[in-house]
Formats: C-alpha cells, sequence, structure tokens
C-alpha cells in the first residue's frame, strides 16, 4: 500500500522562477491498483512519480509505503520498493553494457553488491526465459550492447528490468510517447501483461486518454499540482473520452476565471 | 644501432610501467567519465612514499609499494570526498588534491629528489638473483606486473561491484534508479584509480633509481595519449581484457615514439609540449569529422544527396 499525505513541492523557491508543482497531494494506492494519470503539460504528474522515487526532496507532507516512511530516504534508498519505466528510452538502461549486464543489474535492485560474479549462469537462463516472452528475439542477443537496440527494444527491456523483482510500486511516466505507434502498443501490451500477472500496484501517467480509460482500475486528473478527479472500478469502466474532455475543460476554465477574477 | 636497442627496449619497459598509471586513468576516464587531474600529484606521491620509505626507513621494496598504493587510494579518497560529497566539479577536485600533494610530496620527502642508488628495489633484488641485466629484468618484471593487474580488474569489472562502478559511468540516473548509491561507487572508482596510478609511480622510481617531486607533471596528459593510441591500434577489440591491454600498448607506442623523436635530436623540454598538441589534435578530430559530415550531408533541395527513402 503506497500513500501519499500533504506532499507540496515548489521549485526554485523565493526566486522570480518560483513553481508550485505540487500542492498538497493526497492518495492512497491500494494493493494491486493499477492507476492512470492524465493531466496538461505543467500539470506536475512527472513531478509527483518523481517525489515518490525520491529524485528531488519533498518540501512538505508524508510518503508512505507499506507503513513505511520514505520521504526523507535518499532515491538510491527507495528503489528497493519501486520500480521505474521514463519517457526517454535512452534513460532506463545502460547503453555501453550487454542485455544480460542490464538485467543483472536490476535483477539486484535494493540488494546489497559484493564480489561474486555480476552475471551468473544460473541467471542467465532465467534471463532467457524472460527474454522470450518479450517476443523481440532478445533472448538470442543476451551479450549484444543495449545501445544497438531499438528505443521501444529499449523499452520493453527496460520494463522487463523494472519488474524483474517484484516492485512494490511500478512507475511509469509517458513510456511509451517517445516510440511509434506500433512499438507503442507493443509496450503497452506488455506493460498490461506484467502488471496482472503479477498484480503491480502501478502508477501510469499517459497523455493518450484512450489508453488511460482502457488500461487499469483507476484514473487520476491532475491540473496545476492538484489532483482534480480520482475514478475507480465501475465508474471508470463507464468513462468515455467526451467525459474527460469535459473535466479537463472545467478545470482550466476555472483558473481561467481566476485569472480573469485577480486581474479584475 | 645497438644504442638504438638499448633506447628502444628502455622505451618499452618505461610504457609498460607506466602503463599501470595508464589502467588507472582508463577507468575514471573512459569507465566513469571522471577526468581526474589527481593523477599528476598521485603519481608522484607513490614514487615520493615509496623511495621515502625503502631509504629513510629501510623498507622491504615490495611492501613499499604496498604501502605507496595505499597513499594513492587516499589521495583518490580526497578527491572523490570533495566531488562527490562537496559536489565540487571533478576537474577543480583533482586539481586541489594534485596542488596539495605537490607540498606534501615535498614533506614527505623534505627535499626535492630521493636516489635510490645502494638500497635494494624490487628489480635489484630479481638482479641479484637470477643475475640477469637489470634492462631485461625491468622489461619481464615489468610486463608480469601489468598481466597481473590487467587480470586483477578483468575479474574485479566482473563483479557485482565492478559491474555497478561501469554503469555509474554509463548511465547514472539509471544505476541509482536500481539502489546504488552512486556517490560510492565514484569514490571507489577515484580510489581504485589513484592507488594504482601511485602503485606505477611507485615502481616507476624504483626502476628509474630515483623520486622526484615533479616526476609525475603531465601523467595525466600522457595517460591521455596513451589511451587514444591505443584506442586507435585496437579499435576492433570488444573484449574488456583487450581494452586494458590495449591501454599499456598505447602507453608503450608513446615511450617508443618518444625516445625516437627524442633521437631525432627534439629537446626534452618540448615533449610535453608535442604530448598536449598530441592530445589536443586526437580530441579535436572526432569533432572535426563529426562537423564536416554534418556540413557534406546537408543539402538544400533535401532530395539532392538521395537522402530521402
Ligand atoms: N527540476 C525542475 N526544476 C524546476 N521546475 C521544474 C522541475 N521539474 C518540473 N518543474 C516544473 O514543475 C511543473 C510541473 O512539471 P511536471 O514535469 O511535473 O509536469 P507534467 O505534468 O509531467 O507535464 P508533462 O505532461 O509536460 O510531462 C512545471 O511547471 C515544470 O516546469
Ligand atoms: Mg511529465
Amino acid at each position: 500500500m503506497v500513500t501519499l499525505s500533504n506532499v507540496y513541492k515548489t521549485f526554485n523557491k523565493g526566486t522570480i522562477n518560483e513553481k508550485k508543482a505540487l500542492d498538497g497531494i493526497n492518495l492512497q494506492l491500494n494493493e494491486g491498483d493499477f492507476v492512470t494519470v492524465i493531466g496538461g503539460n505543467g500539470a506536475g504528474k512527472s513531478t509527483m512519480l518523481n517525489m515518490i522515487a525520491g529524485v528531488y526532496p519533498i518540501d512538505a507532507g508524508k510518503i508512505l509505503v507499506n507503513q513505511i516512511n520514505i520521504s526523507r530516504k535518499e532515491e538510491y534508498q527507495r528503489a528497493i520498493h519501486i520500480g521505474r519505466v521514463f519517457q526517454d528510452p535512452m534513460m532506463g538502461t545502460a547503453a555501453g553494457m550487454e542485455i544480460q549486464e542490464n538485467l543483472s543489474l536490476a535483477y539486484r535492485r535494493g540488494q546489497k553488491r559484493g564480489l561474486s560474479w555480476g552475471v551468473t549462469k544460473s541467471e542467465k537462463v532465467l534471463y532467457h526465459e524472460k527474454l522470450k516472452m518479450l517476443g523481440l528475439g532478445l533472448e538470442n542477443r543476451m551479450s549484444s550492447k543495449v545501445g544497438l537496440l531499438s528505443g521501444g527494444q529499449r523499452q520493453a527491456l527496460t520494463l522487463l528490468m523494472a519488474t524483474l523483482v517484484e516492485p512494490k510500486l511500478l512507475l511509469l511516466d509517458e513510456h511509451t510517447a517517445a516510440l511509434d505507434p506500433k512499438t507503442a502498443k507493443t509496450v503497452l501490451d506488455l506493460t498490461e501483461k506484467l502488471v496482472s500477472e503479477s498484480k503491480l500496484t502501478t502508477l501510469m501517467v499517459t497523455h493518450n486518454m484512450k489508453d488511460a480509460l482502457r488500461l487499469g482500475n483507476r484514473l487520476i486528473m491532475m491540473h496545476e499540482g492538484k489532483i482534480i478527479y480520482d475514478v475507480s472500478g465501475e465508474e471508470k469502466q463507464k468513462l468515455q473520452v467526451s467525459d474527460l474532455l469535459k473535466k479537463f475543460e472545467e478545470a482550466s476554465h476555472g483558473s481561467f476565471a481566476n485569472d480573469r477574477m485577480l486581474l479584475a | 644501432m645497438n644504442g638504438l636497442l638499448v633506447s628502444l627496449e628502455g622505451a618499452i619497459s618505461q610504457g609498460v610501467l607506466w602503463g599501470i598509471m595508464v589502467l588507472g586513468v582508463y577507468i575514471t576516464y573512459k569507465l566513469l567519465n571522471i577526468a581526474d587531474l589527481t593523477v599528476d600529484g598521485s603519481f608522484a606521491l607513490g614514487g615520493c612514499v615509496c623511495a621515502t620509505l625503502i631509504v629513510s626507513g629501510q623498507m622491504n621494496p615490495i611492501l613499499a609499494l604496498f604501502i605507496a598504493t595505499l597513499a594513492g587510494l587516499l589521495a583518490g579518497a580526497i578527491t572523490g570526498f570533495l566531488h562527490t560529497i562537496f559536489e565540487i566539479p571533478a576537474i577543480l577536485a583533482g586539481i586541489l588534491t594534485q596542488i596539495a600533494l605537490w607540498s606534501i610530496n615535498l614533506r614527505i620527502m623534505g627535499k626535492s629528489n630521493v636516489p635510490l642508488l645502494k638500497v635494494d628495489t624490487i628489480f635489484s633484488k630479481v638482479v641479484n638473483f637470477l643475475g640477469m641485466k637489470q634492462m631485461h629484468v625491468t622489461l619481464i618484471l615489468g610486463v608480469l606486473i601489468v598481466l597481473a593487474i590487467i587480470a586483477i580488474l578483468y575479474w574485479f569489472f566482473g563483479t557485482e561491484i565492478g559491474s555497478v562502478l561501469r554503469a555509474t559511468g554509463n548511465n547514472e540516473n539509471m544505476i541509482r534508479a536500481l539502489g546504488v548509491n552512486t556517490k560510492k561507487s565514484k569514490m571507489v572508482a577515484l580510489m581504485l584509480s589513484n592507488g594504482l596510478v601511485a602503485l606505477s609511480g611507485g615502481i616507476v622510481a624504483q626502476s628509474q633509481k630515483y623520486a622526484d617531486i615533479g616526476m609525475g607533471t603531465g601523467a595525466i596528459v600522457i595517460g591521455l595519449a596513451a589511451i587514444v593510441i591505443g584506442d586507435v591500434i585496437f579499435r576492433k577489440v570488444r573484449n574488456f581484457a583487450g581494452i586494458l591491454t590495449s591501454a599499456v600498448v598505447g602507453s608503450v607506442v608513446y615511450f617508443v615514439i618518444r625516445a625516437l623523436v627524442l633521437r631525432l635530436g627534439m629537446n626534452a623540454n618540448d615533449m610535453k609540449l608535442f604530448s598536449a598538441v598530441f592530445v589536443a589534435l586526437a580530441l579535436c578530430i572526432p569533432v572535426l569529422i563529426r562537423k564536416y559530415k554534418q556540413r557534406r550531408d546537408y543539402s538544400e533541395g533535401g532530395e539532392k544527396n538521395g537522402n530521402t527513402i
């Protein structure tokens, strides 16, 4: 179970570039929740994921994973709980290292690393099996450098790496946005499969509203650092793209009206 | 002709012994993407510590090398501390340690030069034991030491910790997301690197029979030059042991070229200018090639070169 309570984050506080990115986020994820996250540019979606992962410290509030408060922990210390896939396919893998080496680094996520061999024989068997499941033929190229793979292949590999050791929380930040539609679909299908197989608690940011509606059991919409809409279960199932657009409209109009009032 | 052969053998031996330093530079510069300028200071540190221990402390030359290596580890730790904990840019952190080491090295030796005549070195011990010529012993022993170090590095960078160091140089964000404290891995890399550099300084001091306060000046440039040369010669090599070997071979080639141009009458004092220009060119050429290709492939019409699919 993951809980965010009263999480605030302002970038560049006290300067002309001050930006309130998270404005009192409260969110409780139940075990196995697959939540899609939507919202306009700059709404704070990435920031919310980054705060959970510990990329930057939060200004106020608490982040709990299974009752453990991780808000003051370093990014590398939180890794034991969290698997991540980023928007940029280059971000999630080490280009100059072999496919199996990348997997072996992920296989030890959050574990202490010592002087035993980096990739053992029995691991290779496991990786072969897992790679085969991707259906991209990577199982026959395990000692190729990851830099030789296409963006989609790298993203599929990153997804596999993020879930190789079951995370308590999986964070996906527009992880198919940089891919062509066909590859995006492959990676999205894989996401669905991996998440449902292990019932992973997942936060998935996307700009594709159809995907946001189709996938997951719950949807949240963000606007100006706040969660303005949170639906799940049957209510989400019935939701249409037009409903989401209307919500967007309402949200931005609201702020537009407020701006006008301030100016008047 | 005989004189040439002798000076070539000397150059090869020198290249091999300095090759240990090049391996150290390789770890930071190539694997971790850090330009660490501690090297000039830690090389001299190794020589100074080693010479002082052997002469003033009458220490066994092997033990002295061991302690010189520890001193190098410490020097690397100081740079690592400044860089990772206090977020001082790596280049500046290295320069600070290097400058500080100049004074420290003078303090250690008490003067600017310590000769190693009439004392045992690892080389004189073997000479006495086998009755071979010092020149040959230097080369053979040097090669054996380098091979052992390459074997150890090959093993180390295949272990879990070694993989983490390589990954830190490759994609720091990724390996942090996988639970690694990258500050620690950079620290380990800087220590390991400078430990090797100091070991190299100690061995070089023993082979040339003196340690000198200025013996490390320009070491980093020699290291980079050797790596570039090795890269060019072993362009096709992918195996990690092969790549490490190429760095040492690069060092040997560097010292052979150096011996040749000196023989051709170049002033020894101009050698640093020569090395600097060489490394600068080596760094410039890839950029020039890239810019040239960009310009060549550009066409206003967009289709002239048949670049469209
Ligand atoms: N490291 C940072 N430094 C300063 N400002 C930042 C930083 N990261 C995000 N911001 C600002 O915080 C706000 C929220 O950004 P965030 O990246 O979370 O938006 P997002 O919802 O992910 O948008 P997008 O859909 O464009 O990815 C933006 O105004 C952004 O400019
Ligand atoms: Mg974003």
